[in-house]
C-alpha cells in the first residue's frame, strides 16, 4: 500500500448551488480547509503500522480515505488486494434478526457472494463462540456478544489490508486475546495492518512502525516506542515547553521535553556495592539515583519513574505523588537527590527507565522535565532456573503422582 | 458505466439480501406484516370511495359496475403509490444511509437499486391485493393486464430519475426535501387520480400534457378499469423523460459522489 502526497480539503462555496455548479462548470470554492496535507507513507505486506495522534489530528479521515469511503482531494492512494476495516463493529446490525442473519448480511455488504458466505458461516460461528445465541435475535445479545459476532465476520476471510480502529478495546479480555492472536496470524501470512489507537501498549505490542499525526501532517515516523514517547511528550507540551529528540551514543533515540522549572540530571543505576551497573541479575537489589535541580520556586514537585521493556511496554512505574512524598515548598536553586531502591524482579532482556518531574499525579497538567530512556540496562539470569517472560515470579511446582 | 455495472454485479448478494431484509423486518415482530403492507393504500381508497363516490360515480362513463369509482380510484392509486414511495425514499436515501456510506466501502449505486427493488415488490403485492378486491367486486380483466408490468417499470424509472437528482441535491441543500414534499401534494391533485378527466374544464385540459404522470396514470386506468391496452404513443414522452432523468441523475450522482460523503 502506498500513499503519496495525499491531502484532504473540505471546500466551502458561496452557496451550495455554487457547489453543484462546480461539478459541471469551472466554479472555484470560496474557501478550502485542509484537514490533511502531504501525507506520504508505504506499508509493505505483513507490516503493521500504528497511527497515533490527538483527537482532530486527522486519523479517522486518513483511515476513511484508505478504506475508500472518502475521496482524497489531492495525491494518490494505491492499495493492492482486499481491504477490511474494523471501524465500527456491529454497525448496521438489525436487532430483530439473528446473529447468523446479520453475519450473512454483513458479509454481503463486504462484497461476498452467496457461495462464499455459505462457506464462511461455520467459521464465523466457531470463532464467535456464543453458542445457541447465534440463532437468536441480536436484541437479546450483550454488547460483548454483538462485538464477537461482528469481529468474527469482519475477519472471516484474511484481508490483504486490515484497518483496526479503537473499536477493538471493547469486549471481554478472553476475546480480546483471541482477536489479537487472529490479527497476528493474519500479519504473519502477509496482511498489512493499520492500527489507530491511543493505547501505547497496543501500538507497541502489535506494530512494527508508527506515524504520529498532528494538525493534519505526519510529524514523526519511526519505531513505535520512539513515536509513542514523542506523542506522550507532545500531550504534555505547554506553550513554553519544547520537545527534543536526541540520539544517544548507542544509537537509541531519546525524547526529552518539559517546561524547565526543574531539571533531572546525574542519573544512574547502582548495585549494592555502590557501583554503576548496566547488567543486572534477576532479583538483584538496585538503586536508581537522580538529581533534580529546581530552577524556579515550585508549590508542588513530584518525581516519577517508569520501567519499559524492549518493545516499550510499561513494566512498572510510580511517582512520589502516589508514594505521598510530594515536595510542596521547593525553593529556587535547591538540589534534591532521589534514590529509588527496588529488587529487579524482571525477566531477562533489555529495559529502559524514563524519568520525569511534574506537579501532580501525572505529567499531563504541568510537565517540568520528561526524559525517556534515561537509563538503559539488561537483565541476565544467572542464578535461577530458566524462565521466560517479562517478570520474575518465584515459583514452587508440586506434582502429586497417583498410584496406578 | 462498465465499472458501475460491475459494482452492481459483485454486490448482487448485498442487494438481494437488503431487499429480503426489508420484508423480513416487517414480519419480524408483527403478526400481520403482510396485511399492513397493503392496508394503508387500500384504506385510502376506501376513504375516498366512501366520501366521493356519490358525487363522482355518475361522472365515470363506459363502466357498468356499481363500484366503478372504487375501481377507478384503485387504478390511479396503484400508479401514484409506486411513484410516491420511490420518489420520497430516494429523496432521503443518502441521508438515511449516511452512516453506512461513511463507514463502509461498497458501490453506492446499490442503494437506489435496493429502493427500486423493494418499491416494485411492494407495488406488485398491492397489485395482487387490488386484483383480488376487483374479483370480489365482480370486475375481472384479461390479457391486457400484462401491460401493468412495463407500466410499473416506467413509473419506477421516472420516480427514480427524479428521486436520484433530488436525492443528491438534498444531501447538500436540505430544503430540497421539504420543498419536494409540498410539490408532491399538489402533484397528486393535479393528476386525475381521485377525479375523472371529464370534470377538468376544457380550457385547462392542455395543462395536463405537461404532467408526465398523467399519461401513465391514464394508462393504468385504461388497463385496470376499461380493460384496454394503453396508447403507446401517448406514453413516449414519459419514456423519453424517464430515460433523460435517469442519465442526468447518474451523471449528477457520479459527479457528486466524492463530496457527498464529506457533506453527510
Amino acid at each position: 500500500m502506498e500513499i503519496r502526497d495525499v491531502g484532504k480539503a473540505y471546500s466551502r462555496y458561496r452557496s451550495e448551488w455554487h457547489r453543484v455548479a462546480s461539478w459541471f462548470l469551472p466554479v472555484k470554492p470560496s474557501q478550502q480547509t485542509w484537514i490533511l496535507r502531504h501525507i506520504n507513507f508505504t506499508v509493505r505486506p505483513g507490516e503493521a503500522l500504528g497511527i497515533v495522534g490527538q483527537n482532530g489530528a486527522g486519523k479517522s479521515t486518513l483511515l476513511k480515505m484508505i478504506t475508500g469511503t472518502l475521496a482524497a482531494t489531492h495525491g494518490q492512494i494505491d492499495t493492492r488486494g482486499r481491504i477490511a476495516a474494523i471501524l465500527e463493529l456491529g454497525m448496521g446490525f438489525n436487532p430483530e434478526f439473528s446473529g447468523r442473519h446479520n453475519a450473512r448480511y454483513t458479509a454481503s455488504l463486504m462484497g461476498f457472494d452467496a457461495e462464499q458466505i455459505d462457506a464462511m458461516m461455520p467459521r464465523v460461528e466457531a470463532f464467535a463462540e456464543i453458542g445457541d445465541y447465534f440463532d437468536k435475535p441480536v436484541r437479546t445479545y450483550s454488547s460483548g456478544m454483538q462485538m464477537r459476532v461482528a469481529f468474527a465476520v469482519a475477519t472471516a476471510e484474511r484481508p490483504d489490508i486490515l484497518i483496526v480502529d479503537e473499536a477493538l478495546s471493547v469486549g471481554d479480555s478472553y476475546f480480546q486475546h483471541k482477536s489479537y492472536d487472529r490479527i497476528r496470524e493474519f500479519q504473519a501470512q502477509g496482511t498489512s495492518l493499520l492500527l489507530v489507537s491511543h493505547d501505547p501498549s497496543l501500538v507497541q505490542g502489535l506494530c512494527d512502525r508508527a506515524v504520529l499525526l498532528e494538525k493534519g501532517a505526519i510529524i514523526k515516523d519511526g519505531p513505535p516506542g520512539d513515536v509513542m514517547d514523542y506523542y506522550n511528550a507532545l500531550i504534555a507540551e505547554k506553550e513554553n515547553s519544547k520537545v527534543e529528540v536526541r540520539t544517544t551514543e548507542e544509537g537509541r533515540s531519546q525524547t526529552i521535553s518539559g517546561t524547565g522549572e526543574a531539571r533531572i540530571s546525574e542519573v544512574g543505576l547502582y548495585n549494592q556495592q555502590e557501583q554503576p551497573i548496566e547488567y543486572v541479575r534477576v532479583d538483584e537489589e538496585v538503586e536508581l539515583r537522580a538529581r533534580v535541580t529546581v530552577n524556579t520556586a515550585l508549590p508542588s514537585l513530584v518525581f516519577g519513574y517508569l520501567i519499559k521493556d524492549r518493545l516499550g511496554q510499561h513494566v512498572y512505574g510510580t511517582n512520589t505523588w502516589h508514594q505521598e512524598q510530594v515536595i510542596n515548598d521547593a525553593r529556587q536553586g535547591e538540589l534534591i537527590d532521589y534514590t529509588v531502591k527496588f529488587p529487579v524482579k524482571l525477566g531477562p532482556g533489555s529495559y529502559s527507565i524514563s524519568l520525569s518531574v511534574h506537579a501532580d499525579d501525572s505529567h499531563v497538567s504541568a510537565n517540568y522535565h520528561w526524559w525517556d530512556h534515561a537509563v538503559v540496562f539488561d537483565v541476565v539470569n544467572e542464578r535461577h532456573p530458566y524462565f521466560i517472560g517479562v517478570c520474575h515470579l518465584p515459583t514452587t511446582i508440586t506434582a502429586q503422582r497417583h498410584t496406578l | 458505466m462498465l465499472g458501475l455495472l460491475r459494482g452492481i454485479w459483485s454486490y448482487r448478494q448485498f442487494i438481494i439480501d437488503s431487499i429480503r431484509n426489508d420484508f423480513a423486518n416487517r414480519f419480524a415482530r408483527s403478526r400481520f406484516g403482510f396485511i399492513w403492507m397493503v392496508a394503508q393504500p387500500l384504506a385510502m381508497v376506501l376513504v375516498y370511495a366512501l366520501i366521493l363516490s356519490e358525487i363522482l360515480a355518475a361522472r365515470l362513463p363506459g363502466i357498468e359496475n356499481q363500484y366503478a369509482y372504487a375501481i377507478y380510484l384503485s387504478a390511479g392509486f396503484l400508479a401514484w403509490t409506486l411513484f410516491f414511495e420511490l420518489l420520497t425514499r430516494t429523496l432521503t436515501l443518502f441521508i438515511d444511509n449516511a452512516n453506512l456510506i461513511k463507514k463502509m466501502r461498497f458501490p453506492r449505486i446499490a442503494l437506489p437499486i435496493i429502493v427500486m427493488g423493494t418499491g416494485m415488490i411492494n407495488n406488485a403485492i398491492l397489485l395482487v391485493a387490488i386484483l383480488g378486491v376487483f374479483a370480489v367486486l365482480g370486475h375481472t380483466g384479461g390479457s391486457e393486464l400484462l401491460w401493468i408490468l412495463p407500466m410499473m417499470l416506467l413509473t419506477a424509472s421516472l420516480a427514480l430519475g427524479f428521486g436520484l437528482i433530488l436525492g443528491v441535491l438534498n444531501v447538500f441543500i436540505r430544503d430540497v426535501g421539504q420543498f419536494v414534499t409540498i410539490v408532491l401534494q399538489f402533484w397528486f391533485w393535479l393528476t386525475p387520480i381521485v377525479y375523472p378527466l371529464v370534470i377538468v374544464p376544457d380550457e385547462y385540459r392542455y395543462l395536463l400534457e405537461y404532467n408526465p404522470l398523467f399519461p401513465i396514470v391514464n394508462a393504468y386506468q385504461n388497463i385496470l378499469v376499461y380493460g384496454q391496452s394503453p396508447d403507446v404513443v401517448s406514453l413516449l414522452p414519459a419514456v423519453l423523460l424517464a430515460l433523460c432523468l435517469l442519465v442526468a441523475g447518474l451523471l449528477l450522482f457520479r459527479k457528486a459522489s466524492p463530496e457527498m460523503t464529506d457533506a453527510l
